[in-house]
Formats: C-alpha cells, structure tokens, sequence
C-alpha cells in the first residue's frame, strides 16, 4: 500500500490509530429499538486515510461519532492509539470537522481556528504563531481579521479544519465536510486535504456518500451496508499519492477502476431497492 | 469570489448613515402626525366628545381635557406653582424623572442577577426548567397593585443593624420583580440557542460546563438577552412609576403624576408635564440598551451557511 513516501509519520506512532472491535451500536427510539452497527471490526493504522461510504442510514457517521467518543457503543470495544476513546478524547488526540463549518460566528477567523488552544490553556503567543501557521495551510492568511459570516462556505469550511488540525492530531474524523459545497469548491478542497495530510502525516476517518470523493482521497474504502450497519467490504486503493500528481489522478485509469470497484462493492451489498426507499439523490 | 462575499457587508456600512437619518426622521414624523391628529379632532369633534348610549367612545374636546399641543408644550417652561422660587415645570418633572430612574436602574440590575441566575439554573437541569418556568410565568399574573403595599409592608419589617428599609427599596424590589421575567426568559432561550454541532465540538474539546457556558452559551445568548434587555429596562420603568404610586413614595415620577392630575380642573396642561417625562424615561432606558447592543454587535452575528 502506499503510505505517504516523503511524509515524517512520528516513529512513536508504531499503533494503529483506531481499533474497531466486534462493536454493535443500538438506540433506543419511540418505536422499539434500531441496529445502527453490527460487528464492525476496523483497524485504521497511522496515517492512513480511510473513507467510510454508504448510503443513508449504514451507521458511516455513527461510526464515526463512537470513535469520537460522541457516543458509546453499546457492544465491543473502539480504541484510539491504544487508548479508550474517551481518553483520547480528553486527551485531545482527535481534531473533527463536521459538514457544517460550525465556527462561532462571534469569533474572528484567527480567533475560530484558535478556540481549541484557548480552551486548553496555550499562551497568547504560542497561539498567535500557531494560528498563524495554521491560516497559512489552508490559504486563509488574509481573512485572518474576518467574521465567518464574510467568507464563503467554502472558506468557511477551511477555517473548521484548521481549527481541527490547531493541537497538531495524529488522527483527524471528518463527517461529509464538504457536503454542502458546489462541486468545483468541493474538488479543490479535496487536493488540498489531501496536501494537508501528507504534511502533517495524520490518519483520518472520512466519512462521504460521494463515490469519487471516497476514491480519490483514500487509501482504503470502506463500503456499509444498511440496516443493520455493516461493514460490506474493504476496498484498497493504491494510487499514486504524490501531491505533485493530484489533479491529474482524477483522469487516470486507475481512478476509475477504483470508483468501479467501490460502485460495485456498493451495489452488491445494498438489500433489493424495494421502490423509491433506497433512492440517495444527494 | 472574495469581493462578491464581501460586498454586502460593505454596501450595509456605506448605507448606514443615510438609513438612521431616515429612522429618526420617521420618528419625529410620527410624533407630528399624531399631535395633528389630536389638533384636528379638537378642531373638529363635538365638544361633549362622542357618545353612543351611556358610553363615551371619544373625549370631550375641551381645553380641560385636551389642551392644545402648544398649551402643554409651552406649560413646560412656566414655574411650576405660583411661588416666586418655583422651578419650571420641565425641571420638576426631569428632577422627579431622575430619582424614578435611578430606582429603575437598581431595580433592572436585580432582575438582571435574579432572571439570569434563573435562566443558569434552568439551563442547567432540565427539571429545573419543568420546575420553575410554569411559576415565573405565573408570577407575572400577579397584579402590581395588589403585590405593592405587600412589599411595603414587609420592608418596613426589616431592620437588620444599622441598615433600615426605605421606601425606594421597595419600588425598586417591584421594578425588579417586573423585570426579571423578560430576562429570565430570554437568556434561557438565549443559553440553549447554540446548535448541536457546537455543544459537541466543546465535548470533543473535553472541557466542562463552565467552560462551554463563558466560551459558547454565553456569547451565543447575547442576540436573545438585548431584546429581553430592552423589555426589561422599559419594564422597570413602567414598575417603578407604578409602584411609586401605590407605596406612595415622594420624589419620584409616579407622585407627581398623581399629585398634577388632581390639580387638572384649574391646570389642565400640567398633568401633561409629568406624563411626556415618563414617556422620555422609557424611551432613555431602552436607548440605553441599544448602546449595549451597539458595544456587544459583533455578537449579534449571525452564521451563515453558504
């Protein structure tokens, strides 16, 4: 598999980022009980990108929240970094990035991206020069002064993962992050994290329901399967993940076979379409 | 892109100017409107006023009871009694306005902490909320006048050292009481305002209630506590006047309204004095809450998903 060449992954991180073992997740709804995940078993090592894709209702952000110690699974054990999720949560091992920029509107741009080192105590000028670096990696240096309500989705969108990646994660969980963006912003955001991730070498669990979008940023696709949420199968990319040759990946051969593989995985696990149910327009 | 997301932000500044010019103008065009309103029925309504049965529908027209506009204005600056030494009747009024103010200022402050701490509370435990809104609510139905002398009363029970209850603690204990209740309110519905997305994001920063409450609820609060601010400083006013007069309290607004009312048959534009003064105190105690607003704008933004 390809892992980043040129990327300084930290020699100390020799464990796997996220471990997924034999986890069910039940919520107790109005009308009876839901299955969101059964038996999910994944392991995420360092610096690896992972897509989690399906169709509405597989339980992609569910997995998603459980690893982010946003919920608790109601069976088996998630660990992040060899730690319990919770931990790592306290310990701020994870940045996350939802599909809403959710920034504070109240709060510059700079003062956004550092809420996180405010809240944990870092000084006035470690953050100034943190978030200086930070605005730098997502192109936003002159917005620095701006109120979320003056920029773009699409700006806004790089503000939240700057403010994801502030304390320096190894492992970042993004929930459709660029859900809501038109497809060109979308494209450009995409080469960009992936930029992001050959610089700071984090893992990251992506969740998507875009077929290319899952391909061209992965090194493994996991396909989910609905009701209950399953792992269908995992589909290895092994493209050329050389930043140099990132737009040109979206016309290569291997692209598409990748986007055929998922496709077909996708559709091999769905249950038979039962009319309009099953339809995912989005 | 960068100039086209931008440039609503800037015509609104560029605008801004020329809008409150015409605020204001439509402002005093109002007052003019209604005081022709009033000068054109006094011109033209029958002087008994309109009866229909035994219900009178519209006033008399009378100078005793509708003096003309200029009568009331020009009264303002006439001494107030025929003594020598006598002020000018607007002076009297915006003395008596002044202690009526700083009543209502203490007692807006109190409903401050007091429906603040309410709302804390009741953000805070959710049974709190089931518990004690139903009887904030219902203790807004309690009528002023019969609530007043009550706290008089009690008032002048207490007398702890050398501290003694005086009457204004008690017109600004009723001021309080009124509002409290717009505030609690709103800062309840101000501190549960901030989505999901951002209560999760303080728990994946693994900080605690205090910090999400100055960090997060707090500022996301302050579009929701302006309003019921405004609400509440007019609401003190109004307390205060109210409560001046059924304590009987001397000094204050609410005693000279009284007092020049029953001096109407020989003065019938003095009484107006005392009324324009309320008027101007609510309008100054609201104002003051816009200079707040104005000071915490940056809060008042709101997110914008594009």
């Amino acid at each position: 598999m390809t892992q980043l060449p040129e990327t300084p992954v930290a020699p100390t991180r020799t464990v796997d980022a996220v471990t997924v073992t034999g986890v069910d997740k039940t919520f107790d709804t109005r009308s009876g009980q839901v299955d969101a995940l059964t038996g999910i078993d994944l392991t995420v090592s360092a610096g690896e990108f992972i897509s989690l894709i399906g169709p509405s209702g597989c339980g992609k952000s569910t997995l998603m929240r459980l690893i982010a110690d946003l919920d608790q699974p109601t069976a088996g054990t998630v660990t992040v970094f060899g730690k319990s999720a919770k931990q790592a949560r306290l310990d701020q091992d994870y940045g996350i990035a939802f599909q809403q920029a959710g920034l504070l509107p109240w709060r510059t741009v700079a003062a956004n991206v550092g809420l996180p080192l405010e809240l944990h105590g870092a000084s006035g000028r470690d953050r100034t020069a943190r978030v200086g670096e930070l605005l730098d990696m997502v192109g936003l240096s002159d917005f620095a002064d701006r109120y979320p309500d003056q920029l773009s989705g699409g700006m806004q969108q790089r503000v939240a993962i700057a403010r994801a990646l502030a304390e320096k994660p190894d492992l970042l969980l993004m929930d459709e992050p660029f859900g809501a963006l038109d497809e060109m912003t979308r494209e450009r955001m995409q080469t960009e994290l992936l930029r992001i991730c050959a610089e700071t070498g984090a893992a990251v669990v992506f969740v998507t329901h875009s077929i290319p979008e899952a391909v061209y940023l992965s090194d493994r696709v996991v396909v989910m399967s609905p009701r209950p949420g399953r792992i269908q199968e995992i589909v290895p990319m092994g493209l050329n993940r050389d930043p140099a040759h990132a737009e040109a990946l979206r016309e290569e051969r291997a692209f598409f076979d990748g986007v055929t593989a998922v496709r077909e995985a996708l559709h091999t696990g769905s249950p038979v379409p039962t009319g309009a149910r099953g339809v995912e327009n989005r | 892109m960068t100039a086209e997301t931008l440039a609503p932000a800037i015509r609104r500044r560029r605008g801004a100017p020329a809008r409150e010019l015409a605020r204001w103008a439509y402002g005093v065009l109002g007052i003019l409107v209604l005081a022709a309103a009033w000068e054109l029925y006094k011109l033209l309504g029958p002087s008994d006023g309109v009866v229909i049965g035994d219900a009178r529908i519209l006033p008399r027209t009378t100078d005793l009871a509708m003096p003309h506009t200029w009568d009331m204005i020009a009264r303002l600056f006439d001494p107030v009694t025929r003594s020598a030494t006598a002020n000018p009747l607007w002076l009297e009024v915006a003395l008596a306005a002044l202690v009526t103010l700083g009543i209502a200022a203490v007692g807006w402050l109190v409903g401050i902490v007091v429906g603040f701490a309410l709302a804390l509370i009741m953000q805070r435990w959710r049974l709190a909320e089931w518990g004690l809104l139903p009887w904030i609510i219902l203790s807004q139905t309690v009528p002023l006048i019969a609530f007043a002398p009550v706290v008089r009363s009690w008032g002048s029970r207490i007398e702890i050292g050398a501290f003694e209850w005086q009457d204004w603690m008690s017109v600004a204990v009723i001021a309080s009481y009124l509002a409290f209740f717009p505030i609690a309110v709103g800062a309840l519905k101000g501190l549960q305002s901030p989505d999901t997305i951002h209560t999760e994001l303080m728990r994946t920063y693994g900080v605690g209630w205090w910090k999400t409450l100055v960090k997060l609820r707090i500022p996301a609060s302050i579009p929701y506590l302006l309003p019921a601010l405004r609400l509440g400083a007019a609401n003190a006013v109004i307390g205060a006047v109210v409560a001046e007069v059924s304590t009987g309290m001397q000094g204050g607004i609410g005693r000279i309204l009284i007092q020049y009312a029953g001096q109407a048959s020989g003065d019938p534009s003095k009484a107006w004095g005392p009324i324009f003064g309320s008027i101007v105190l609510g309008l100054a105690a609201a104002g003051s809450v816009a200079i707040l607003g104005a000071i915490l704008r940056n809060y008042r933004r709101v997110e914008i998903n594009a």
